[in-house]
């Protein structure tokens, strides 16, 4: 499949697309935006799996990812100080530490890529990808996959301990009082009164 | 497409995430920095999948391994927030210095 060239083409705009939007994530004031961002940049990455013939693994990135970041929005709106960008303020730390990391490990990464010697084995045009896929996965694979469902299910259980209001030392927001304020911090905005810490975040009591 | 193009790109991807998982102070912004640098590890391992590996299974397994990092990082660090915003009641990493309640 490689060789044609409108299959390069498609390749490179999406590539393009998921490297902009990509690095537009960290550049955007508004967090949603910098969500929906970085559902483009998914988006592009399961697109070009598609491309590749990997059908089933592009179709359930572009799902798996489509979901998580309306909830990844919906979250933000919930809980952050300042989704929508409204006041713009920086906030990074360690700026030039973080921009030599990433450059490093891009450039190291990328001439393991030029430079190494991988074999040339590429899958055949009348691959049945979705078909081995099902098959490996109920066959010689099926440990790893089952191992996966339940490390998602122990997640989800998980995640409800976590999350719940009520922990096994009494309630999870009891006595919690909003840091205080100092010129190092920027102001927070809609910060309820301090009423003795008990916000109910749509919980009972 | 080559395999040498899909890995420059990948890597650039888990560049990028690697800058934004180091810089970024709010919590939900650290986590879209792993999710890049996860889109990129997925986006090598398929490129390997097509071009090196002559299309065996077991590369589409790496994958939906690599997937389901992803969706464990996801589910653990959303719940995470929630129980450090209702002890604390902040969202940004530089706001927790202990790790009592």
């Amino acid at each position: 499949m490689s060789g044609s060239a409108w299959i390069d083409g498609v390749f490179w705009l999406l590539a393009v697309v998921a490297i902009v939007s990509g690095w537009r994530v960290f550049r955007s004031q508004s967090m949603v935006r910098s969500a929906f961002l970085l559902l483009a940049s998914l988006l592009g990455t399961g697109a070009i799996m598609l491309l590749l013939a990997a059908e089933y693994l592009g179709f359930a990135l572009i799902f798996m990812m489509a979901l998580e970041m309306t909830v990844m929005a919906l979250f933000m709106v919930a809980f952050m100080m300042n989704p929508a960008g409204l006041n713009p303020m920086s906030m990074v730390h360690q700026h030039r530490t973080a921009i030599a990391a990433g450059i490093v490990s891009f450039l190291g990464l990328a001439s393991v890529g030029v430079f190494a010697d991988f074999p040339d084995q590429p899958a055949g045009s009348a691959t049945t990808a979705v078909e081995d896929l099902g098959t490996e996965l109920l066959g010689d694979s099926m440990l790893v996959f089952e191992s996966a469902g339940v490390t998602l299910l122990a997640t989800m259980v998980g995640a409800v301990v976590l999350a719940n209001r009520r922990g096994r030392r009494g309630l999870a927001d009891a006595g919690s009082l909003p840091p205080p304020l100092d010129p190092e911090t920027p102001q927070r905005e809609g910060q309820p009164a301090q009423d003795g810490g008990h916000h109910h975040h749509g919980g009972h009591g | 497409m080559t395999l040498e193009a899909l890995l420059v790109v990948a890597a650039a991807l888990l560049g990028i995430g690697i800058y934004g998982a180091l810089s970024q102070q709010t919590f939900v912004m650290i986590m879209m920095g792993l999710e890049l640098m996860l889109n990129g590890v997925m986006l090598a391992a398929v490129g390997f999948w097509a071009f090196a590996g002559g299309g065996a299974p077991k590369g589409q397994v790496l994958v939906i391994v690599a997937m389901v990092v992803m969706a464990v990082e996801m589910a653990i660090g959303f719940a995470l927030v929630v129980a450090v915003y209702r002890a604390r009641q902040v969202d940004m990493a530089d706001s927790l210095d202990s790790l009592r309640h």
